[in-house]
């Protein structure tokens, strides 16, 4: 599957394409099949994302895993600071690597 | 330490004003991200894995307890309370709101502080030597020099589009602590026939290419010290390659021109600049040097210490250094925990380091491009109290120069542009060597996540490399690599390996070491006595 | 197009001629310097030089910036245009280093160009626009 993933302009934050709009979590990314690129457009215009791109992802049992290990930490944090890992379950960052 | 006048603050006061206006833009939408990124980076702003970072300019490595507890309240307020010393004597934050980027430049400012071409095609923040001022082998103090640079080159209207970015380093001794060699342009002061001048190098980096520094001048006069910076920087911005950014680096040109010709260049241009007026006058330098003025060191200290705690006895041995003065002693602040993060330091510990620092060392601070703090004016007698006030919050690492005081840049867990991470191959190394490392005494090992080398890895005695091998993180190894005055540059050995192949690998390449080394030899030493190829059998069998 | 210009002589309306063809013509007053392009080799001929256009393919390119200072450092008092992607946040840099005319390939806006060209009251170098650096200014 592809997901269309970002940061948010004002607040740098990591985001993931919900269908609806704009999640923190990877968890609620959505399938968006050959989309991505018009989506990315037209919320990059709408300043509701920067610097958008689509990626490739597997279907996990807890949603959405990226294929890249880069956007694997992006999507939870530091591997180095489980401290500092988005996650609404603790044990999300062992998928990481 | 330098203070700023009406016009230094006039100056970077209008930076925060220029800076505000141009992130108002962007978000309006008056910019689009293209037309803001070039803008952003001049200013030290990143778009990085998680957020927006921001790279904060510690000219030459010098700070006071107040702007240390600033970089711990910009931590605190705007980050996630910790920041990140650099291997150019920056601190980065890695978790900045566009939105309050204007606010922290302008709580910078009040500590006379910036983040000015921290980033970009332009001249850099200008480096040093972290013992400078202090050190016992030093012909003179670097600072002031390396603050002329930093006024000159601020806001240069001819060199603010380079090729490429631009390191200038200064140091004052033979000892080379600040890497000279492997930047740009790196000085050297020295003295002849009671005149001070530099000694000049130019086309050293390591990035893709790397390459040695080749002297260009063996002694240039320090009142002509600027007019030779802006001769050899016209003849880089005219003929230095803008056609591949991969070659756009001045060592890409001295290589291509051959050093003495790019020297015969610059020379030719130096004489047309040098009648223009460009050299600052005498009275300027000596302003400058003024702040630098020694601090009012007591005389007639003892030089005991008491060395009756052994763990305060292992850390004098390791972290401190002589001093100039009798007396008084150069205490390095390791920040690099066995299983920590290297250059990383809490709010908290920033903080402590700044009551340290106004209690113990006249209110001076450096960074080194270690990723290390240094105390540079500690009275003896005083150690003991500064090592107490340093082990209660976790700073009284006892590794300066041993195995697990490793360079590391902050690779695939923070940035961009890594193919690996370097933070969890440092703490594997360091917690697997920690234990042994005293015997093997100096060893410098230095990670990087690609290519760029933030992590100086070609100049680690032990140097290793991330690159991406089919999506999986893999690890080259280098050896025989310098940064000091006796640089050279470490090379690939072999196939690279997996996290926990590369931790076996420099296991291995130190074993074969202890049984190769004559008494007091370095790794490095035997090394380059005895050449790769007893390492290369002992990692690949 | 000029659309900013610094000076009080009347424009140059001939068309600047390139490196090579004003080299080859004894009457030629106008030029245009590509990026890269010796302006060292103009250094015979400023006495009759009216107008200098230096161009600048991207704002990243910085030649043009040693381009200018090379000519007012050698005492060339003509028109000296920066011409193609010359955009706001480089006006006060190509005014410091000699530029008194601007042909930007997309229209700047007056405000902004105000803003740019009056933020910072005082330098730290010497250049070609005569402002006294900073050391100047504490020193006399």
């Amino acid at each position: 599957m592809k997901i269309l993933t970002g940061n948010d302009l004002g607040s740098g934050a990591v985001v993931w394409w919900t269908g609806e709009g704009w999640s923190r979590f990877v968890a609620d990314a959505v399938d968006v099949d050959e989309h991505g690129a018009a989506i990315a457009a037209a919320e990059e215009a709408a300043r509701r994302v920067n610097a958008p791109y689509v990626i490739e992802a597997s279907a996990g049992p807890d949603g959405p895993v990226p294929a890249h290990i880069k956007d694997r930490v992006r999507s939870v944090g530091p591997t180095v600071r489980d401290d500092l890992a988005l996650a609404r379950d603790p044990r999300a960052g062992s998928y990481v690597i | 330490m330098y203070r700023y006048d009406q016009y230094d603050q006039a100056i970077v006061d209008a930076r925060v004003d220029e800076f505000r206006d141009q992130v108002a833009r962007r978000l309006s939408g008056e910019f689009t991200e293209d037309q803001f990124k070039p803008l952003r980076l001049k200013n030290g702003l990143y778009l990085q894995l998680h957020a927006y970072m921001l790279r904060v300019a510690i000219p030459y490595g010098t700070l006071d307890g107040r702007q240390m507890r600033m970089l711990a309240h910009i931590a605190r307020k705007y980050d996630r309370d910790y920041g990140h010393f650099t291997t150019r004597q920056n601190i980065q934050y890695n978790w900045i709101k566009l939105e309050e980027a204007g606010d922290i430049l302008a709580d910078l400012a009040s500590v006379e502080m910036h983040a000015i071409q921290t980033s970009g095609n332009c001249i850099r923040n200008i480096s040093s030597d972290q013992f400078a001022g202090a050190a016992a082998d030093e012909v003179g103090d670097p600072r002031p020099w390396a603050e002329l640079l930093r006024q000159w080159s601020t806001f240069h209207p001819e060199f603010s589009y380079l090729p490429r970015k631009f390191k200038i380093a200064v140091v004052g001794s033979d000892t080379d602590r600040a890497a000279i060699q492997l930047h740009d342009i790196g000085l050297q002061l020295v003295e002849q026939g009671g005149e001070l001048g530099f000694k000049v190098f130019v086309g050293g980096g390591m990035g893709r290419t790397p390459i040695i520094g080749a002297c260009i001048k063996d002694f240039l006069p320090a009142r002509h010290f600027l007019s030779y910076q802006e001769a050899i920087l016209r003849v880089y911005n005219r003929y230095g390659r803008r056609d591949n950014i991969y070659k756009a680096r001045i060592k890409i040109l001295v290589t291509e021109l051959g050093a003495e010709e790019f020297a015969r260049q610059v020379e030719a241009e130096w004489r047309e600049i040098l009648p223009l007026g460009i050299d600052a006058p005498v009275a300027e330098i000596e302003r400058i040097e003024g702040f630098f003025a020694p601090p009012p060191f007591e005389t007639g200290l003892a030089d005991d210490v008491d060395l009756s705690d052994p763990d305060f006895a292992v850390w004098v041995k390791q972290n401190v250094h002589a001093h100039k003065v009798p007396g008084y002693a150069i205490a390095t602040i390791s920040l690099k925990p066995v299983g920590g993060i290297p250059g990383d330091a809490s709010s908290a510990q920033i903080e402590r380091i700044a009551d340290l620092a106004e209690r113990y060392s006249f209110d001076e601070i450096r960074v080194t491009h270690a990723q290390n703090l240094v105390l540079p004016h500690v009275r003896k007698a005083d150690l003991y109290a500064l090592w107490q006030g340093l082990r209660d919050a976790d700073l009284a690492n006892a590794n300066l120069d041993l195995a697990s005081d490793i360079i590391a840049c902050p690779g695939l867990d923070y940035c961009s542009l890594a193919n690996a991470r370097s933070i969890p191959v440092a703490q594997a190394l360091a917690e697997r060597l920690a234990p042994i490392e005293r015997d093997p005494g100096e060893l410098k090992i230095k990670i990087s996540g690609c290519i760029n080398a933030c992590g100086h890895h070609h100049a680690g005695h032990i140097g290793i490399l991330g690159v991406d091998r089919k999506g999986e993180e893999n690890y080259q190894l280098l050896l025989g690599g310098s940064g000091a005055e006796d640089a050279s540059l470490a090379k690939i050995i072999g196939p690279g390996f997996t996290q926990d192949g590369v931790v076996e690998a420099v296991d291995k390449v130190l074993g074969r070491y202890r049984e190769l080394r004559t008494d007091g030899e370095r790794f490095l030493d035997t090394y380059r006595r005895v050449g790769v190829d007893p390492f290369k059998a002992a990692v690949y069998g | 197009m000029v659309e900013l210009r610094f000076r009080d002589d009347a424009a140059v309306d001939e068309p600047g001629t390139t490196l090579d063809g004003f080299l080859d013509q004894s009457n030629a007053t106008a030029v245009r310097i590509e990026a890269g392009e010796d302006v060292r080799r103009l250094l015979p001929f400023l006495d009759r030089l009216r107008l200098v256009e230096i161009a600048f393919p991207t704002y990243r390119d910085g030649r043009g910036y040693s381009a200018a200072r090379i000519l007012r450092e050698a005492g060339y008092t003509g028109e000296l245009r920066a011409a193609g992607d010359v955009l706001v946040d480089q006006l006060w840099f190509m005014r410091r280093t000699g530029f008194d005319s601007f042909a930007p390939e997309k229209a700047l806006d007056p405000a902004a160009v105000e803003r740019a060209l009056n933020r910072y009251a005082s330098v730290y170098q010497r250049a070609a626009d005569g402002r006294p650096p900073v050391w100047k200014l504490r020193h006399g």
